[in-house]
């Protein structure tokens, strides 16, 4: 594994637009042709190098690279989007979609990132051991396909519109979560160690929401069905089972339909 | 203006009858001359390649309320598809619901260079002649539609085909129109109540009229005045299995009908995306080809027109006059929906849909389309389309072109298909081997199109007179070439001139041209009742005054009047 380190220099008039920083685009090249690849502010079109020190070769092929970012990195967005391989470790917090729709690899932040971070994923872990802004593995704006694979674990909060669209994966969000939780969803699984407002599976048709600190307000859409024992990924307790959304489609198997489940702890 | 001399290309004009053999072109003032009258000209080598006319279509939906609608609520459509702007050639966004600017280039890197704009909702023909207005390079005009306007059906219920001339002439001058659209007829109308028209004879609520009483009354409205298209309908029952049954007895209705117009067209109905409009079965689990069927009627019938709608297999954007089909679609693929009502109009709907090979009736979709151009025995009554964007992206006609044309790309996209067996088992297309033409595609996306809509003195050939709109492919027809080639040299024209400007040079933007907007002017005689009606209805009912309504001035910079006189 070669490592490539980008260490920012100058930040930003506007926000950088850096779709370009991941194993795949570095994959084969050495540091001076990654800093010949090109970012955009606003509609100019600069050099990666214009903004960042760079060291370091990138292996042959994306798997064999990792990349190490480095400062403040809070005005510059789309790091590690659509990676397929390989690592990306960010030691700073980070703008917007953060590993958007990624295929695959590991990316780790080590502070915050904002909005939009996971879009559309399809495989791959993505890790933020600080917090997470809005649209947390949602889809994106007017797309009908979120989440599809992979997974994403936050240490910190989450905040509102985790999940949007989501067709599968999952998410781990160890502190709360804010409003809007797997709306329209139809599949995967989220799991939220903290406390949840309201809103959380609104108009969703499958998979499984799993809350083990307090929900503000339950959506009317859904029943109280029974209590159940759960013991998975280091989850272990009695829960409350949920099924909803009541005002959706849902398909049929053997005759019965087959609605999105919410679980909330209600025990040890 | 700079004349051009197109030497030595392979030449294929239905027009003057050359199919592929080598001619020059003259371009002096912007029309096709004879070479003689050349003196200085510019010359471009065609040596080796494709010269056609430039493409003109019939039918396609570029502009207006519902295509920005799916721009609006379709960001996905332009996610990763920017082009920033290069030189002259501006910003480009979107695949089946593109900005204007893409719109005209893409057409015109396709070697196309009229369109017409298939359903202007007239409360709308302002927003619609804005849109036209931004699409660079190409000459369009748009199609108010009339199958469920409060006018149109108080007149026809009485058979008031004077009226219903002089209410259509009123309109197409309002909104600087070009022909008579009709879309569900009856259907849409009764949409507002929840309801629809499922054949010509399922009466309108309210309005206590049918279909075939909407359609045969605007047929015969439209040969009243005279005007250079026919009517051009999307029949009752669009997209449902069993259907070609209404399809049928809706071209009957054009039967003992003779066209009277001076624009040289033979048909008084065009038929529009006859695809959707040609399946058998009684639900999608039985849904089968009715190409043939079809075209057995369209092939011994002169009177009528039809284009394809085409299937191509994408992920795309439907948009319709259709109001209760989309609310159809919706229940089926549940994506997101758009609905509209057009006051005294019309109404609209926008869901996006995905075509996957992967599914058995997209793939009988495929087929059905193909047939009905591969079963036809006169191309210039069968038109190349897609339905844009309903059916597939236009960008894909190069794509439908080397299908049409090679037996051997049928195949692979055949063993693509999920379901094969199935697919080939509901249709007819495996068994078919014949392999259009290049003459015979000119046919479908030139002259056809461009006698059909009543502009043969004008567009789709190469004849002295004609405009100069001329397009080279970098695609020799007598070397040995792959299906794929056929795709990759239509969908980028070496060369390409519009109104005798090169707007296209070497595969790049060179200008973006000075596109012009064609209406239709229809005079008739003075009728104070259309006229009372059209004030007290405005006064009553619409949400506008009249002032506010018509499209005049600023609206279209660079007008193309088409005088005719009904006046009798």
């Amino acid at each position: 594994m070669e490592t490539v380190t980008l260490t920012i220099k100058n930040q930003p008039d506007l926000y950088l637009e850096a779709d370009n920083i991941t194993p795949d685009a570095f994959a084969g090249k050495k540091a001076e042709e990654i800093a010949g690849l090109h970012v955009y502010v606003g509609r100019e079109q600069h050099r990666l190098g214009d903004f960042f020190e760079v060291s370091g070769n990138a292996g042959a092929t994306p798997e064999e690279t990792k990349i190490v970012v480095n400062g403040d990195l809070s005005r510059v967005k789309y790091i590690g989007m659509k990676m397929a391989g390989g690592e990306v470790v960010v030691n700073g917090n980070a703008d917007m979609y953060v590993g958007a729709w990624m295929q695959g690899g590991k990316l780790t932040v080590n502070g915050n990132v904002d909005a939009f971070a996971g879009t559309g994923m399809k495989g791959g872990e993505l890790v933020i051991n600080g917090n997470a802004g809005n649209y947390l593995g949602a889809a994106y704006r007017g797309d009908w396909r979120g989440m599809q694979g992979g997974k994403i674990v936050v240490k910190g909060n989450a905040g509102s519109d985790l999940g949007t669209f989501m067709n599968g994966g999952e998410i781990v969000v160890g502190g709360d979560v804010d409003v809007h939780v797997a709306t329209h969803a139809e599949g995967g699984k989220i799991v939220i160690k903290g406390n949840a407002k309201s809103r959380l599976g609104g108009q969703m048709v499958e998979g499984e929401i799993y809350v083990l600190g307090d929900i503000d307000v339950m959506m009317p859409g859904f029943a109280y069905r029974e209590d159940v024992d759960i013991e998975m990924d280091g989850i272990k307790g009695r829960f409350a089972l949920y099924e909803g959304d009541l005002g959706e489609r849902h398909r049929k198997r053997k005759g019965q339909p087959i609605y999105a489940k919410l679980y909330q702890q209600i025990g040890a | 203006m700079a004349e051009y001399l197109i030497k030595n290309g392979f030449v294929f004009d239905p027009v003057l009858g050359i199919k592929g053999d080598k001619a020059d072109i003259a371009i002096k003032d912007g029309k096709i001359v004879e070479t003689t009258a050349l003196s200085s000209p510019k010359v471009i080598d065609a040596a080796g390649k494709t010269v056609m006319a430039g493409g003109v279509d019939v039918h396609a939906h570029v502009a207006g309320p519902k295509v920005n609608v799916g721009r609006n609520f379709r960001p996905e459509d332009k996610l990763f598809g920017y082009k920033p702007r290069n030189g002259i050639e501006r910003m480009q966004g979107g695949f089946s619901v593109p900005t204007t600017i893409r719109t005209g280039y893409n057409y015109a890197r396709m070697g196309y260079t009229t369109v017409m704009e298939a359903a202007m909702p007239p409360l709308f023909a302002r927003h619609t002649h804005e849109e036209m207005r931004d699409t660079p390079i190409l000459d369009q005009g748009a199609y108010p539609v009339f199958g469920n306007n409060w006018f149109v059906l108080e007149y026809l219920k009485n058979h008031e085909i004077e009226n219903t001339a002089a209410y259509v002439a009123w309109l197409l001058k309002a909104t600087k129109g070009y022909a008579v659209k009709v879309v569900n007829p009856g259907g849409t109308e009764a949409w507002g109540w929840g309801l629809n028209c499922e054949n010509v004879h399922d009466p309108v609520p309210y309005f206590d009229i049918t279909p075939a009483q909407i359609v045969t009354g605007l047929i015969e409205a439209n040969e009243y005045l005279g005007l250079p298209h026919s009517m051009h309908v999307h029949a009752n029952n669009l997209g449902n299995p069993g259907n070609y049954t209404t399809t049928l007895d809706t071209f009957q209705l054009s039967e003992g009908i003779k066209p009277n117009s001076k624009f040289g067209r033979d048909q008084v109905m065009h038929h529009t995306h006859v695809q959707f409009h040609s399946y058998g079965g009684d639900n999608w689990g039985n849904m089968e080809s009715k190409a043939k069927e079809i075209m057995d009627y369209v092939n011994s019938h002169d009177n009528i027109t039809i284009d394809m709608g085409q299937v191509t297999l994408d992920e795309t954007t439907t948009m319709t006059a259709d109001g209760p089909f989309e609310h159809h679609l919706t229940e089926l693929n549940h994506l997101k929906w758009a609905n509209a009502d057009v006051e005294l109009e019309t109404a609209a709907g926008v869901v996006p849909y995905v075509y996957s090979p992967g599914i058995k009736v997209c793939g009988i979709q495929w087929c059905i389309g193909l047939e009905l151009a591969l079963l036809a025995k006169d191309p210039m009554r069968v038109f190349i389309t897609t339905d844009h964007p309903n059916a597939g992206p236009f960008i894909r006609y190069p794509r439908v072109m080397k299908w049409l044309m090679s037996q051997e790309a049928r195949e692979q996209q055949l063993d693509a298909f999920k379901h094969k067996d199935k697919v080939i088992d509901a249709t007819n297309v495996a068994g078919i081997d014949r392999e259009l033409s290049l003459y015979e595609i000119a046919q479908m996306t030139r002259t056809g199109p461009a006698k059909s809509l009543g502009l043969s003195h004008m567009y789709g050939g190469l004849a002295p007179g004609l405009e100069a709109d001329v397009a080279v492919y970098d695609f020799n027809p007598n070397e040995p070439y792959a299906p794929d080639d056929i795709e990759k040299a239509f969908l980028n024209a070496e060369h390409l001139f519009k109104t005798g400007v090169q707007v296209i040079r070497d595969h790049e933007i060179a200008s973006n041209g000075n596109k012009r907007t064609l209406w239709v002017n229809a005079k008739v005689n003075e009728n104070p009742q259309v006229m009372r009606d059209v004030k007290e209805k405005f006064l009553r009912y619409y949400t506008v005054t009249l002032n506010n309504y018509e499209v005049t001035g600023h609206y279209l910079p660079n007008p193309y009047v088409i005088e005719v006189d009904a006046t009798q």
